[in-house]
Parts: structure tokens; C-alpha cells; sequence
């Protein structure tokens, strides 16, 4: 299980930039179909809250290539800094 | 008196003062939603574009930027003073802005500062709400018996659904309660009664603030505070410490992120999809909702109690692998109940009306062309055209305006009833336990700041975001009328695979830690 958990890492990764890629890609396609304020603004907030929830996945996924949730804490001791 | 019983009755009181608050709080947020339309045309007319731009932030900025930033900033402060006063807090900021909005005179009135002055108030009450939830979850396990903690919790987790249905309860019996005449009491309503909502919302605050006055602080933080072992960063131990930041991930991208999408699918998109895809009535499409909330919210209970006997991540993995399966029928239900194809037209019952009024100093006319269609079930439709009969009989309106409303009959509306409970079910199941799990992760010392992140990402962004962007999607996507679902069918498959790999099962013994 462990090692699904890391090779499933690389999914992650690689989900992150995909995710940003095709959120810029549609925001300017809309954009450029419907160049209103309102379209400028809804796909403005999109991109700019998803960006770093992206960079998040791609967080998580490295975490998991570094088998960090191998094992998860059992108790609030595990939860202290290296 | 013996001590059991005095347990009981104290966790019992404790759950009705923190759950009375949450409710309270849910209540002023949604009833904003549920008035969108109504405040847009008082603060934010449509004609001038910088009101339009507000109005585009209000509702974006609040219910989804700010949520986050709330939840940083009160869980921050939650560990850094306490539960008690935070939570108190953000129940006073939530009220005051709430009662605030219902006294801000209109955009006739002031000019822009009425937009400026709503949004700024919708600002506060999403920095609050970020606030709330994670405060109220956090108390309620902290006093919570290890073996109840999710039956405990799950009395939070009905809080914000019956918020929603307390702000469409209230809505619906103001609108009809003005005037004796229904058309006439709607009118008023518009004018000047939909602040009523938002000026109730002081009494119930007043009667929270009153009860969690008289609460005490969580037993496991004021133990914590006493030995001087509170966190004196919880932001940096949060979200810096690599410990620590791996379990916010994890309870975002495996847990809350695809329970998110599948409660705003359930209970905002359903009505949404019923009210503007299928087109029916206004008032039904409410009630809709308001009677299948009524028969699933004890289910919040039934499964926060049995996530202590079988654990908390099965239950909630479940509910979203059936929100995933069967939304696509669901909702092609949904739509073909309201299909014509599916109906026989009585024709010879076919009403039509037509109004014509001038328009000032341009000779051209206002047209409204009513048509009511009747069908072999029960079901009316009512077509109202309205467009420019112009002067000079060679020109035409390029685009007349149509509106399509269906009254769909009693049968019908049981069955959207039915359909609309199950997938308050699947919300039920998802989020009956959820407050328990973030509980159990996170030590007490940042367990408000850690919990209340994840939390509100989920919920406010991904989950509130899924009616914008399911209904964005038929736009791009018109060939099929089920696009929207792809969305939150998406984002929940992702955070289903995610948790199915990566989550424990396990109830933690002891959040004393």
C-alpha cells in the first residue's frame, strides 16, 4: 500500500500544473469570447484561488513520494517539528 | 443528583448553546444568497457598471476569498486566547453585519455608498463565518466523551442546513405576510420588507450571545493555557511545520475538498438546477428543498453517531463514490420530469394575455404577451414575451425577452422531493462526520487554526464555487444540460482516490493531546 501511496505521488504532481494549464487556458478563451468586466472578474478570482490550492496538490504529491503518509500520527506527539 | 446524569445535562447544554450560535451564523449568510436578487436591484443596479462590479465582488469575495482568510484569522485567534471568546466573537461580528445590511439605505438613496457600505458588511460576514464553524466544532469535541464524539459533533453539522432552512422559512413567510393580496405582499417585499430577515437576525443574536456568555472555556484548552503550553505561533505551526502541514493537505485533498462539492451540489446546485434548467416555479423549487432538508437532517445525526462505532472515513468515502454514481440520473430525473416531450398539451385550455404599455416621449410600446399552456399531468407553463411594439410597424424587437415558468403537479413535486432528499443523504453522510475527523487530526494547541482551514478551502472554495461553475459549464458546453455535474463529479472522484488511499479509519482514543 505504501508504495501505491508514493507512485500515486507522481499523479499529484503532475495534477497541479495540468490543473493551472487548462484554468488559464479556458479563462482567456472565455475571456476573449465574452470581454466583459463581469467575465474579466469571475475568471480573474478562479485563477487566482486555484493557483495556490495547485501548488498545494503538488505539495501533497511530493510529500507522498517522500513516503510522509506512510505512516500518519497517531498520536498529537508525532505532530512536532523536525 | 447523580454525576452521569449531570454529564449529560452539562454536554447537553453545550451543544445547544454552540449549535444555536452556528445556526444563527448560517442563517445571516444564506439569507444574503437567498436575496441576491432582491439586493442586487437595490445596491447594485444593473445599469450603472461600477455598482455591477460590487455586486460581481460581493458575491465572490465573501462567500469564497474571505472564508479562508476568516478561518486563518479567528483560528489563529481561538488558539491563541480561546474557543470561547473567539467563537463569541465572530457570532457578534457576524450579527452586527447582519442587522447592519437590513438598515443600509438603498443605492437611490446615498448614492455608492450603499454598494460600498453592503459590500464591505458581506465582507465582515464572511470573515466571521470563517471564523465560526471550526470555534464550534472544536468546543463541542473538546468536552465531547471519546465514544460520542461524532454523535456530539453531528449536532453542529446539522446547523448549517437548517440555517439554510431557517433563511428560506423566514423569506418565504415575509414575502407572503405583507399584504393579504399575494401579488401586492410580493411588491412590498421588494421594496422595503426584505430587510425584515436581516433585522430579525439581532434577536437571535442577542439570545446567542446570551447563552455562550455563560459558557466556559473548553476544558482540554483551559488545561493547556493553565500549564502554559499554547501555541505561541499557530499559523507557523500549522502551515510551516512539515508535521503538521501534511495533515491539513490530507484533510483537504481527502476528505473536505470532495465533501465540499458534494453538499453544495445536494442542497445549492439541486435547487439552482430545478429553478433555472428545469425552469420550475420560484416558490416550488424552494420548497423543494425546504421539505427534503426537513426529512434529511436527522441523518446529520445518524451518521455522526455511527462514525463512532465504524469510524469516521468509510462513511464519508461512501457518500461521495453514491454522490459520484448517481448524479448524472438524478439529475436527468430531474430534467425529465419538467420535459415537455414527456407531456401532452391541452390546448384548448391555453390562456393568453397581452398588456401594452406606452413608453414615455417614444411613441413605442411596452408588449407582455402572457401565454399559459396546460398539460395531461397537472403541469402549467407560463410564457411571458415581453418586447418593444414600435411605432413604426417595419421594425421588430431583434431579441424579445422570454420567460419560462413551469407549476409542476403534486405528484411531480414529491418525486423532486424524493430525489432532491437523496442527495441530501449523500451530504448527510459526508458531513455528518466530518467535524469529528478534523477534530481527531489535529493536537489541541493549533487544532483551531489546523481544522478551520482545510475546512473553509473545501467548503467555501471548492464547494461554494460548484453552482458558478456547474452552471458556467452549460454555457460553454450547451449541448448537454448535465454538464454542470462534471465538476463536483471531478472534484469529488479526486478527494474519494485520495482518501480511499491515504486516510486512516480510525477513531482517535483521546483528543487531550
Amino acid at each position: 500500500m505504501n508504495a501505491i501511496k508514493r507512485i500515486a505521488g507522481i499523479l499529484w504532481i503532475i495534477a497541479g500544473p495540468f490543473a493551472i494549464y487548462y484554468l488559464v487556458k479556458t479563462a482567456m478563451s472565455e475571456i476573449s469570447k465574452k470581454p466583459v468586466i463581469d467575465t474579466k472578474i469571475q475568471w480573474a478570482v478562479f485563477v487566482i484561488v486555484f493557483i495556490p490550492i495547485a501548488i498545494g496538490i503538488v505539495i501533497f504529491g511530493w510529500f507522498a513520494i517522500k513516503g510522509l503518509y506512510d505512516h500518519l500520527p497517531e498520536s498529537s506527539g508525532e505532530i512536532t517539528d523536525q | 443528583m447523580n454525576q452521569p446524569t449531570s454529564e449529560a445535562q452539562s454536554i447537553r447544554r453545550i451543544i445547544a448553546a454552540s449549535s444555536v450560535g452556528t445556526l444563527i451564523e448560517w442563517y445571516d449568510f444564506y439569507i444574503f444568497g437567498s436575496l441576491a436578487t432582491v439586493i442586487a436591484s437595490q445596491f447594485f443596479p444593473k445599469a450603472n457598471p461600477t455598482a455591477a462590479l460590487l455586486s460581481t465582488f460581493a458575491t465572490f469575495a465573501a462567500g469564497f476569498i474571505v472564508r479562508p482568510f476568516g478561518a486563518l484569522v479567528f483560528g489563529r485567534l481561538g488558539d491563541l486566547i480561546g474557543r470561547k471568546y473567539t467563537f463569541l466573537l465572530t457570532l457578534i461580528i457576524m450579527g452586527s453585519s447582519t442587522f447592519a445590511i437590513g438598515l443600509v439605505p438603498g443605492y437611490e438613496t446615498i448614492g455608492f455608498a450603499a454598494p460600498i457600505i453592503v459590500l464591505v458588511l458581506r465582507l465582515l460576514q464572511g470573515l466571521a463565518l470563517g471564523g465560526e464553524y471550526g470555534g464550534a466544532a472544536t468546543y463541542v469535541a473538546e468536552h465531547a466523551p471519546p465514544k460520542r464524539r461524532g454523535f456530539f459533533t453531528s449536532w453542529i453539522q446539522t446547523t448549517a442546513t437548517l440555517g439554510l432552512f431557517l433563511s428560506l422559512g423566514i423569506i418565504l413567510i415575509t414575502r407572503h405576510s405583507l399584504d393579504i393580496d399575494r401579488a401586492r405582499s410580493i411588491a412590498k417585499f421588494n421594496d422595503w420588507g426584505w430587510r425584515i430577515p436581516f433585522l430579525v437576525s439581532i434577536f437571535f443574536v442577542i439570545v446567542s450571545v446570551y447563552i455562550r456568555l455563560k459558557m466556559k472555556e473548553s476544558p482540554l484548552y483551559a488545561k493547556l493555557k493553565t500549564e502554559g503550553k499554547t501555541s505561541a505561533n499557530p499559523l507557523r505551526e500549522s502551515f510551516i511545520h512539515r508535521s503538521n502541514l501534511k495533515m491539513v493537505l490530507l484533510a483537504l485533498f481527502g476528505a473536505t475538498m470532495g465533501q465540499g462539492v458534494v453538499w453544495y451540489t445536494g442542497q445549492f446546485y439541486a435547487q439552482s438546477f430545478i429553478e433555472n434548467i428545469c425552469k420550475v416555479d420560484f416558490e416550488q423549487s424552494r420548497t423543494i428543498l425546504i421539505w427534503a432538508i426537513l426529512f434529511a437532517t436527522p441523518f446529520f445525526v445518524v451518521f455522526g453517531s455511527w462514525s463512532d462505532k465504524v469510524g469516521r472515513k468509510w462513511i464519508m468515502m461512501i457518500g461521495m463514490l453514491l454522490a459520484i454514481i448517481t448524479y448524472r440520473p438524478l439529475f436527468g430525473k430531474l430534467l425529465s420530469i419538467t420535459d415537455l416531450n414527456n407531456k401532452i398539451e391541452l390546448p384548448q385550455q391555453k390562456q393568453i394575455n397581452t398588456t401594452i404599455n406606452p413608453i414615455v416621449k417614444t411613441g413605442n410600446s411596452l408588449r407582455v404577451v402572457s401565454t399559459k399552456y396546460f398539460f395531461d399531468d397537472g403541469m402549467t407553463m407560463t410564457e411571458v414575451r415581453t418586447d418593444t411594439a414600435y411605432a413604426d410597424m417595419s421594425r421588430t424587437t431583434v431579441k424579445p425577452e422570454t420567460k419560462l415558468t413551469k407549476v409542476i403537479s403534486n405528484r411531480d413535486y414529491w418525486m423532486m422531493v424524493g430525489i432532491v432528499f437523496v442527495m441530501i443523504i449523500y451530504v448527510t453522510m459526508v458531513y455528518g462526520p466530518i467535524a469529528a475527523f478534523l477534530v481527531e487530526m489535529f493536537p489541541t494547541k493549533i487544532r483551531y487554526t489546523s481544522m478551520s482551514l482545510p475546512y473553509h478551502i473545501g467548503n467555501g472554495i471548492f464547494g461554494g464555487l460548484t453552482p458558478f461553475i456547474a452552471l458556467l459549464l452549460t454555457t460553454i458546453y450547451t449541448g448537454d444540460k448535465l454538464v454542470g455535474l462534471y465538476y463536483p463529479m471531478i472534484v469529488a472522484g479526486l478527494c474519494l482516490v485520495i482518501g480511499f488511499l491515504y486516510l486512516r479509519n480510525n477513531i482517535d482514543p483521546d483528543v487531550n493531546d
